[in-house]
């Protein structure tokens, strides 16, 4: 028997097979190609199954050989089903298309706002609160007493006259109740029940019988008060200085002091700067009031002016984000209109750090 | 406070400019809050004198005028309207290319009816120097001398006007001398000294009897009373000077004798008064006005007069109200021939008070109420009387003073170091000692401290913090070294109440729920109060800015929701809006309180509004506003499932969708719910609306520990999951079902929850309802069997159906 034969056979076998597998034109086809070469009765089992009848020498040749044919088979085999599943998914693929243009619900983080004033609140606590200043609160409906008198305002002082004070009506020991026009009322609350040192700021809605085009019956004060026993109106100038710079997140800011009168500071100063911090060179800008406690102011919380002094300021909240932010109208800071409040209110997000700056 | 510029330097000798003084007024507290300088407006008018006037060939009314605007200069041909121009007179001559103040009219080069009009002359009216518009300017004859010159220079009228913004605390500056004295001590220049005065005093008594008639509890209302007789004297209009002065600053010139006082009360802030002295009958007195009397002021009102206001009168009555305005009847005109200057001093509160209650706002209430110089009512008066006697002659009579002066002389110990001890301003003792001085205080040292005597013209200077505001003031705040504030700890603490970080919190939860926060007015319309359970009397306003905003809110909700409408009416009917603010349940502090509110409206839904291809949002519901109070509780720290909740939300709720979060029966966290409908209708607000009310002061304090958190108790078993229906009467609720199902295990059961709520079909007609839920097992120690899964199963069962009287479903 000639060993040739055999070996030409299995090379034609192989080529069949490789061409019937390249021809497989889906994964089914190949299958029945597989099962037509491998199967149980396939074409290289068949060969396979005579290596039983063959003699030793002979068996180890032809075995080497039908062995070669069956992983050259197999391989191709493999090959070709990666080969048809990779064109099958990339036909489904090719069929599966969404509108990506479609448009998406931002969910509620996107939606909600945050006021502006509540914004600048927060941003002026972060700053205050790196100085060491904590947060005192008082009510709104306030006494005579503590709104006037024991800030050195009494009865017929025509400060309080400029004040226009909302009143309650009288109580029957005629008495009445007010709403704050300022939240100056939180350095007497706060003097009465703490030693010095003091340092607070004091936020709160204050209240001025007032409405015009700049003017709204309510709106927001921010009051500082520090009291110890050296602190100095160089400090009030320092504390101010820094306070504006880092609210208007600006390098250098200009400030004039100007000589004034507060009943309640002595003495009394109103503060302005230079509009180049919010982008308008050339203009000064009022901000704010300040001075040294009054010593009438100290004594009436039971604190002895020979001994203790200090500065104390209001700044207007509103007036405040209006300047840093470019909102032109006082009034419509109350009036609940989404458009406004969607446009120059702030994302949740945005919570002012010094770290991370006080608006992002 | 007003003044113009060359008014200033007759008692200011200075070389600074403008500028210079109008900044260091601002600076030393004079806040400049205009400067008006009319050479801007005026300086391009002159003398022009009119050489012929021919009639206009063609109009009637028109005349052609040859002007000569300039010595030696061709005439220029002007068409004019005027029916005094004629050849002769000097008038204002305003060349091509004038902007026209009263007018607003920029001249152009136009023929005028065919005559070409190269310029014109002008009226008052069209200078707005007066109304005067019947004719053009004319001059006297003499201002030919001047033709060409600009016309406020020829006539004085090119002062600039400066005005100040007083603060209360400053009378001696509603005089220019005090102006000066400041600019002065503030290195602006010298005072001048006092201008000198004739010999004033007369030689004869002041015929007019004078007279304080005060109880002893009220003689502080006018404790000085000067007067003097002037006889014979002849009034008519004051010089030129004085009247472009008082015009300058705002005042109209009267007569020789008002403009004396109007000018002293500007110049030295002295008011004064003068009666034509043959009107008065008898005694003048000053006294507290009688109930029921009246009188005509010289501003041609009647004022009626309280026993709380101070008048000077005589035998017939009130003539004016001391300290605030004079009486006609008695005033001075152009035929008084014998007068009484009267210079007094009258009690700033009293007279505040006077003027508040008649609304009267008058120079001379300015400056009595701020308090006048007391120790200027016999200079006073003597200035008044030299320049009465100079512009209008007359023999004085001597002075007559009933009363005294309350000059108090106040004295006052200080320490220059307090300058710097309170500004941080180190001066040398020369500067403090050299400042004070120059305001008018006198010194007297006395070892390290120094006697400092207060000028009577400074009332508001009291102690030594007073004059360390003086010298600081004066030697200028921009001086003060900004001074680092030392840190009270190297890395800053936390400084928020607990209060105050969970307002925070909430806030910041509210807005990621998609709510968009409105801070809305603390006062409502009374019946909305009164809709919420607020309006009491003790919260009302008495002096609202308006019925809509005169009620303290007494809860955020009505402020909300009448917003919301806003927002529908403008076309946003999907409105989530939050409030964080107060309300009132009463008018004492403790009665305000701190809620975090909101309404959700039309289909403002958590996710987002509108129709939308992915799914529209259905209309805003009770369990909206309930996830935003849980979110919120969550937030702050408290697990809402721990709270209980209750059927009874305020009535401004829908009742049957609404409930209440409470902590036990005292504390109530929260309220949510649908609107009832009749609370939408009287506020006017379209439905759907939902809301809620967290109140944030009612959350109990937090009682952590320690920063740790608890260790993570992560089981290694896989949980196990069963579904139940139960079949229920429509009445029960599911959180009882919930709550019986987790306490049938507790050590097995680790959650609860409602997958389907079904109430149709056959179940409706018998009332009744399915409630499926999934119960999961939480393994601890080894894997369930089938026949432990089992018996929990029925515990559930059996727990559900001794709770709620469920069925399970088969």
């Amino acid at each position: 028997m000639s060993t040739k034969a055999p070996s030409s056979d299995l090379k034609k076998l192989e080529a069949e097979l490789l061409r019937d597998i390249a021809g497989a034109g889906d994964l089914a086809c190949l299958e029945a190609v597989r099962v037509a070469a491998l199967g149980k009765k396939g074409r290289v089992s068949e060969q396979m199954a005579k290596l039983g009848g063959m003699a030793p020498e002979e068996r180890k040749a032809f075995g080497q050989e039908v062995n070669e044919v069956k992983g050259c088979v197999s391989e191709a085999l493999e090959a070709r089903k990666n080969a048809l599943e990779g064109e099958a998914l990339t036909a489904r693929l090719g069929s599966e298309r969404a509108d990506v243009t479609l448009p998406v619900r931002l969910g509620p983080v996107g939606d909600g706002r945050i006021h502006p004033v509540s914004q600048v609140f927060d941003e002026c606590v972060e700053i205050f609160a790196d100085m060491g200043f904590a947060v005192a609160e008082g009510p709104d409906i306030e006494t005579d007493d503590l709104n006037f008198t024991k800030l050195n305002i009494p009865d017929e002082h025509p400060a309080r006259q400029e004040h226009d004070t909302f009143y309650f009506r009288p109580k029957a020991d005629g008495s009445r109740l007010l709403l704050r026009t300022h939240t100056s009322p939180v350095q007497i609350r706060t003097m009465e029940v703490q030693k010095p040192p003091i340092r607070i700021i004091a936020p709160g809605r204050v209240y001025r019988c007032d409405s015009d085009q700049t003017h709204t019956p309510m709106f927001h004060q921010i009051e500082a008060l520090v009291i110890d026993e050296s602190t100095h109106f160089g400090h009030l100038k320092w504390v101010l200085e820094e306070f504006c710079k880092a609210f208007f997140e600006v390098d250098e800011v200009k400030m004039r002091f100007r000589a004034s009168h507060f009943p309640f500071t002595e003495p009394s100063a109103e503060v302005d700067i230079g509009a180049e911090a919010i982008g308008k060179p050339g203009e000064w800008l009022e901000i704010l009031g300040c001075g040294m406690v009054h010593p009438n102011v100290l004594a009436n919380c039971g604190l002895d002016p020979e001994r203790y002094q200090g500065f104390a300021f209001g700044v207007g909240l509103d007036r405040m984000a209006m300047l840093k932010y470019g909102i032109p109208d006082l009034r419509a800071f109350f009036s609940a209109d989404l458009r406004w409040l969607r446009h120059y209110g702030f994302s949740v997000l945005d919570v002012p750090t010094l770290a991370g700056g006080l608006s992002s | 406070m007003k003044f113009t510029l060359s008014w200033l330097k007759d008692h200011l000798d200075t070389k600074a400019s403008l500028d210079e003084i109008a900044a260091k007024l601002s600076a030393i507290g004079l806040e400049v809050e205009s400067i008006e300088d009319p050479a801007a407006k005026l300086g391009a008018f002159t003398i022009a004198r009119v050489l012929e006037a021919k009639p206009h060939p063609n109009a009637d009314r028109l005349k052609v005028v040859q002007v000569e605007t300039a010595k030696g200069k061709s005439p220029v041909e002007v068409v004019c309207g005027a029916p005094n121009a004629k050849a002769g007179m000097v008038g204002v001559f305003a060349p091509l290319g004038t902007f026209v103040p009263g007018t607003g009219i920029t001249l152009e080069k136009r023929p005028v009816r065919g005559v070409v009009s190269n310029g014109m002359l002008v009226s008052e009216r069209e200078l707005e120097l007066s109304d005067e518009h019947e004719g053009i300017i004319e001059l006297a004859p003499e201002m030919s001398d001047h033709v060409g010159e600009r016309y406020i220079d020829v006539m004085g009228l090119a002062d600039p006007v400066i005005e100040v913004g007083l603060t209360p605390n400053r009378p001696d500056c509603t005089g220019v001398r005090g102006i000066a004295r400041d600019l002065a001590a503030a290195g602006m220049g010298k005072l001048k000294p006092e201008r000198k005065i004739g010999k004033v005093e007369g030689t004869y008594d002041c015929p007019i009897p004078i007279k304080l008639e005060f109880t002893k509890e009220t003689a502080d209302a006018c404790p000085v009373f000067a007067g003097r007789y002037v006889r014979g004297v002849k009034n008519g209009p004051s010089p030129a000077w004085m009247q472009n002065r008082l015009r300058a600053v705002g005042l109209r010139p009267i007569n020789a004798l008002v403009d004396v006082t109007n000018y002293i009360s500007q110049d030295r802030g002295r008011p004064l008064h003068v009666y034509d002295a043959d009107k008065l009958q008898g005694t003048v007195h000053a006294r507290l006005g009688k109930p029921g009397e009246t009188f005509l002021g010289l501003d041609g009102k009647d004022y009626e007069v309280d026993d709380t206001m101070c008048v000077i009168a005589d035998d017939n009555g009130p003539l004016g109200f001391g300290g605030v305005i004079g009486g006609e009847d008695t005033g001075s005109t152009d035929e008084t021939t014998n007068v009484l200057i009267e210079c007094a001093y009258f009690d700033p509160l009293r007279t505040a008070a006077t003027g508040r209650k008649t609304g009267l706002v008058t120079d001379a209430r300015y400056r009595f109420e701020r308090g006048v110089d007391p120790a200027s009512v016999e200079p006073g008066l003597d200035l008044a009387t030299d320049m009465i006697v100079t512009l209008t002659g007359g023999q004085p009579s001597k002075a007559k003073v009933a009363g005294r002066a309350p000059v108090k002389k106040r004295v006052i110990g200080f320490d220059f170091d307090r300058v710097a001890k309170l500004t941080g301003l180190k001066l040398k003792d020369t500067e403090i000692k050299g400042i004070l001085e120059r305001l008018g205080c006198t010194l007297e040292a006395k070892g390290k401290t120094v006697k400092v005597t207060v000028p009577t013209w400074r009332p508001d200077v009291h102690g030594s913090a007073d004059l360390v505001e003086e010298v600081v003031r004066i030697a200028g705040l921009d001086r003060v070294p900004s001074t680092p504030l030392p840190r009270t700890f190297g890395i800053a603490r936390a400084v928020l109440t607990e209060r105050q970080r969970r307002a925070r919190r909430a806030r910041r939860m509210l807005g990621a729920r998609g709510l968009v926060e409105a801070i809305t007015w603390s006062f409502v319309r009374r019946s909305d109060a009164q809709l919420f359970g607020g309006g009491a009397d003790a919260l009302e306003l008495d002096n609202p800015i308006s019925s809509e905003m005169s009620s303290m809110r007494p809860s955020l909700l009505p402020g909300l929701l009448t917003a919301v409408q806003r927002n529908r009416n403008r076309g946003f009917a999907d409105a989530a809006l939050f409030e964080l603010g107060q309300a009132y349940r009463g008018d004492s502090p403790e009665d305000q309180y701190l809620a975090a509110s909101g309404v959700r409206s039309g289909t403002a839904k958590l996710m987002g509004s509108g129709r939308h291809w992915d799914g529209a949002a259905g209309e805003v519901d009770v369990f909206d506003v309930k996830a935003d109070v849980f979110a919120v509780i969550a937030a702050l720290g408290l697990d809402p499932n721990k709270a209980q909740i209750t059927r009874d939300a305020p009535a401004w709720f829908h009742p049957g969708r609404s409930g209440t979060l409470r902590l036990g029966p005292k504390v109530v966290l929260a309220h949510f719910g649908e609107f009832h409908p009749e609370t939408l209708r009287t506020l006017d607000v379209a439905p759907p609306a939902v809301g809620f009310e967290i109140f944030l002061d009612a959350l109990p304090p937090e009682k952590r520990k320690s920063r740790a958190k608890a260790p993570l108790d992560a089981a290694d078993l896989l949980p196990v999951r069963r579904d139940f229906a139960f079949v229920l009467d429509r009445s029960v609720a599911a959180g009882d079902v919930m709550r019986a199902a987790a306490g049938a295990d507790r050590a097995l059961i680790q959650d609860v929850s409602v997958f389907d709520v079904f109430a149709g079909g056959s179940l409706a007609e018998e009332g009744k309802k399915s409630l499926a839920i999934e119960v999961t097992l939480q393994p601890t120690v080894e894997t369930l069997t089938d026949n432990d899964i089992d018996a929990v199963a029925q515990k559930v069962i059996a727990a559900v159906k001794k709770a709620t009287g469920g069925e399970i479903r088969s």
